[in-house]
This record gives structure tokens, sequence and C-alpha cells, in this order.
């Protein structure tokens, strides 16, 4: 008996010991990556990074240009995306919250949110870039808006779906049509945790590359011209990591800790907002 | 009393015609806001659609030229226009199967230490971390990937790797060749570092769904925190757990940048998890740009037609697995 007793405590001990282990293990990647991403990067950071233009090999120079163009398109891409996710959020929760199309959305945009983001750049490809005959910042802006609308629908959705419901009850009570509910009432209650929806999808794609690589392309040049190829971070630094210049590949982990720590920054900013909405 | 009340009654057909009129603007404008959010809704579906349109479309002609054997013809030549998806296929699935061996196990664990072991105080810091982990940029993975833990391989575990299993009849040749660094198994690992906090998140999300009542009936009769989670915890929620692998599987499936970076691109099916191969999504991004003539360029719109056919399955079951647990703990 007592050996039975020892065989198993030896056993959850092995056990507990492992889970132990697996979890410094998987933080420890973070660690590391974070680690490296800072030792490298920030020798790189001066203000020349934010001053200059993407230089020729072998010479000094910034990501000016690439940071421009990854804040037009981000941008843009948001303005895109950002109605239609929040329009489809609202008709899943509030209108159609029991019907079949909610109950398909739903399946479907969950589906999206974790498609592979190339095959978006190859649909954007087939849908502007070939018929327009030329590469161009819009299209990489709608590229990233297909990869927005995924996120927003579902943080609108689920940020609705919290909004009790006697506050609908008491709104309609007075009076007001359901539209005048959800857009005074519905979409004020829950505007924090949608503001989040949008700060996670800026976070989501201002690090994605691959829909970028054959709509966006890339631009040594200054160029706010949307319907012309444009520079971002993310393909810059696919390009000039992978490149044999030493001065190409530094600019590339300078452009790498940017991307991060503004991913970061933003994915905490959406967190506390999230957890100030849920303490009220 | 006539000249009073006329006018009042004027009044009231006056106040309740605009009455009438407010009304009925507001009507239309709750339909026409409930018509618009119900297109945008219908948009997401067609989007979905588009996409697979517009891959099938652009993919015809690669389909008409080489047909099914498209699917088994390892050759991948643009110079003599001969394409086959074999080595593309093949190292996807096994850069996946890599990243699902090592990333299972231990996002189990770990979700295991979050819900059964870890100090209250240090479960949300640690959770925060790991979320952090699924937020940086894949591309950040691939230069990582290339400039230090590709040349820390080629160092230490390939070399190891090659010792240790160099006379084994069978592994041998799972680990011959030179160690290059990058290739099948870098990237592999890469992925498992990716794919880890989505299996941890929701493994644990699942995991705390179980109603305590059935841990704390076990605990009653005397069961250690390992017999717990193996016989209670695991079995509830293993439906969900297999969920949230098949999403990780998925994830790993159609990763692009970090694979990029460290697979070395080599379109060749071998044995070897050494030896440089590629992935859909890396020759997609590596070649596209530079593809010239209409049949290159169909052939990898069908690359990524296969792919997006692959983890749309993947994906459509796991989301399925998940409803199923959602529905099942209400």
């Amino acid at each position: 008996m007592n050996r039975l007793y020892a065989a198993r405590r030896l056993r959850n001990q092995i056990a507990m010991g492992l889970s132990l282990a697996a979890t410094i293990f998987g933080l420890g990647w973070l660690v590391l990556i974070l680690g490296a991403l800072l030792w490298q990067g920030f020798s790189g950071l001066s203000v020349a990074v934010f001053t200059e233009m993407t230089p020729p090999p072998g010479a000094a120079g910034g990501l000016l240009n690439p940071i421009a163009g990854s804040l037009i398109v981000t941008v843009l891409a948001v303005l895109i995306g950002t109605p239609i996710g929040m329009l489809a959020g609202t008709y899943m929760a509030e209108y159609g919250r029991h019907d079949r199309l909610t109950m398909v959305v739903r399946f479907i945009n969950d589906i999206l949110l974790s498609a592979p983001s190339i095959v978006v750049g190859l649909f954007i490809y087939e849908v502007m870039v070939a018929p327009m005959g030329h590469f161009s910042g819009v299209a990489g802006a709608v590229a990233l808006a297909v990869i927005v609308i995924p996120v927003v629908v579902r943080t609108t959705e689920d940020m609705l779906l919290l909004v009790p419901n006697p506050l609908r009850e008491a709104a309609t009570a007075l009076g007001m049509p359901r539209a005048v509910v959800i857009r005074r009432v519905c979409y004020r209650a829950a505007r924090a945790g949608m503001l989040t929806g949008v700060l996670l999808a800026v976070a989501r794609i201002s690090g994605e590359t691959a829909p970028l690589l054959f709509t966006a392309l890339n631009n040594q040049f200054w160029s706010l011209d949307l319907n012309a190829p444009m520079s971002s971070l993310p393909v810059v630094i696919f390009q000039f990591a992978l490149s044999p210049y030493a001065d190409w590949q530094k600019l590339a982990w300078t452009g790498a800790l940017i991307i991060t720590l503004t991913v970061l920054a933003l994915s905490i900013t959406a967190r506390a907002l999230a957890a100030s909405r849920t303490e009220i | 009393m006539v000249d009073i009340a006329l006018p009042a009654e004027n009044a009231a057909t006056l106040a309740s015609s605009t009455r009438v009129r407010a009304l009925a603007r507001l009507r239309l404008g709750d339909i026409g806001f409930r018509v618009l959010t119900r297109t945008a809704a219908i948009a997401v579906l067609i989007i979905l659609g588009a996409v697979i349109l517009s891959l099938i479309q652009g993919s015809l002609p690669a389909l008409q030229a080489f047909g099914l054997n498209f699917l088994i013809e390892e050759r991948w030549n643009p110079v003599t226009e001969r394409f086959g998806a074999l080595a593309p296929i093949y190292g996807t699935l096994v850069t996946s199967v890599i990243a699902m061996l090592i990333a299972m196990p231990v996002g189990l664990l770990i979700a295991m230490f979050l819900t059964e072991l870890c100090p209250m105080w240090l479960r949300r810091p640690i959770g925060i971390a790991i979320e952090l982990l699924a937020g940086i940029p894949s591309i950040i993975y691939g230069i990582w990937g290339l400039f230090i833990f590709a040349p820390f391989l080629q160092q230490t575990l390939q070399p190891f790797l090659i010792t240790v299993f160099g006379n084994i009849p069978i592994l041998s040749s799972l680990f011959a060749g030179p160690p290059y660094g990058i290739g099948v198994l870098t990237a592999g690992l890469i992925l498992a570092i990716m794919v880890l906090p989505f299996i941890t998140s929701i493994s644990r999300d699942v995991f705390d769904a179980v109603p305590p009542v059935l841990k704390e009936a076990a605990y009653g009769i005397g069961c250690t925190t390992w017999e717990v989670f193996r016989h209670v915890v695991l079995p509830y929620t293993r439906v969900g757990v297999i969920g949230g692998i098949m999403l990780g599987l998925g994830r790993a499936l159609g990763e692009t940048m970090a694979v990029t970076f460290v697979i070395g691109n080599a379109h060749r099916v071998s044995a070897s998890i050494l030896a440089p191969g590629t992935t859909i999504s890396a020759t997609i991004a590596n070649e596209f740009t530079e593809a010239v003539g209409d049949l290159y360029t169909s052939s990898l719109i069908a690359l990524g037609l296969i792919l997006f056919v692959i983890t749309f399955i993947v994906l459509a079951a796991a989301r399925f697995m998940l409803l199923q647990i959602e529905r099942r703990i209400g």
C-alpha cells in the first residue's frame, strides 16, 4: 500500500515538475526573443532612423519612407475595415442574435480570423493589382482591411453581447426605435471594448508582411502616392534582413524593434482598456 | 365654443401629422440601419466567397496544364515551365507536424500549470506574457530565427542529432546531411514557438471552464493533482483541447514570414529534416513577385488555393469542436 502511495506521489511530482519546466521553457522564448531584439535593435536606434530614407547598400540612412508608408497603409486599412466590421458585428449582436445568418457569419468570420494572410495577398493581387496593372499602396491597404474586418467583427459582437439587456429594455420603453437604442445606448456602453477591438486589429496588421508583398510591394523612395507602390516597414525588414549587407541587416533589426514595441504598446493599451471596462 | 374648438382640432391633427411623420422617419432610419448592418454581415461571407473564387480563377491555367498531377509532381522548374506542388505540400506538412509534436505537450503542460499549480497572483502575469508571445508579429520570429536561432542550432542541436542518430538505421536518414542551420527542423521549431501561445491560451480557457465540483469530488476521494488533471479535467475538456490544437495547426500550416526566413527554399522532398526544404507559403512569398509568365504565376496561385483549402478544413474542424464544448459548458 505504501509503495502505491509513493508511486502515485512520485508520478504527481514528475508531472508537476514537467509543467513547471514547460512554463519556464515557454516564457524563456519570450525573454530570448525580446532580449535579442533589444540588444540588436537599440544599438542601431538613432534620430537618423526616423528622418532619413532607406539607403542604398553601403550608405547610411534611415527608415523614414517605410515608417510613413506603414502609417498610411495602416490608417487607410483601419478606415476601410472598421466600419464594415462594426456594422457586421452590430447585426450579429443586435438584430440577428439568433438567426441563421449570424451563425454562419460567426463561423466563417472565425475562420477568416486565422486564415493564412498570404492568401489574402494573393486574393487582392487577383482582384486589384492584376486589373490595375501595377502594385499600389491602396491595394496594400485593402489587403490589410480584409484582415482587420474579422478582428473587429469578433470584438464588436462580443462586446455588444456583454451589454446588459435591461439597458436596451429601458431605452426601448422610452420609445426609442431600435437603431437609436443601438447607437445611443449600446454603442456607448460598449465603447471601450469596441475601441479595444480596433487597437487589437491595428496591432495585428502593423506586423503583417505577407499580404503586402505583392500588393503594396515596396518603394525605395519617398512617395505618398497611394496609386504607386508604397514602402512599408515589414516588407523592408524582409528585404533588408535577407540581404548580404551588414548595414541593411542592422536597419532590419532596428525596424523589427520599432514594430515589436509598437505592437506590444498597442496590445498592452488594449488590455488595460478592456480591464477598465470589466471593472465598471 | 366653436371658434375655439376648430383651431384646437386643427392643432391636434397638425400635431398628429408631425408625429406620424417623425415616426415614419424613425422607422425608415431603423430599417435603413438594419439593412446596412445586415449588408455588412453578408459582406463577410462575400469576402470568403471572393477569396475562393479568385483563387480558383487564378489557378485555372495551371490546373488545366497539369491536372491532378500538379499535386504529386516534385519538379518545380520555372525554365521549362514544369511545376508540381509535392515539395511545398510535403514541407508544409512536415514543418507543421514537428511544430505540433513540440507545441502540443508543452502547451498543455503550461495550461495545466496555469490552472492547477500556479499561485493566484502569478496567473495573470504569466497569462499576459504568453499572450504577448502570441502578439509578436511573425516577421520578428523570422529575423530572430535567421540571425540567432539557426546559427545556434547549427552549432549545437544539429551536430548532436547527427552524432547520436547517425548510426541507427532508420533515424540516420531522418538526420542525414551536414548541419546547415536553416532547414525543415529549424522552421518546425520556430513554428512550435509561434503556435505555443495559441494552444496554451485556448487550453487554459477550457480547463478553467471545468466545474469546480467535479475537481473537488476527485480531490475528495484522494486523487493527486496529476490524477485529477488526467482523469477528470482532460476527459471533460477533450473536444475543446483538440479544437485548440487544430486551431494552432491551422496557424502553423499557413504561417509565412517566420518560415520563409529559415526554411532555405529548396524545392525537393528529402527524408532528412536537417535539409533545406520549402513550404507552400514560403514558395509564394519568395517567388511571386519574380514570377514571369502566366503559367508560373498561376502555379503559385494554385499553391495558394491548396493552402487555403487545407487550412479551411482544419480551421473549420477546430471551430466546430470548440462550438461543441461551448455548448456543453453553456
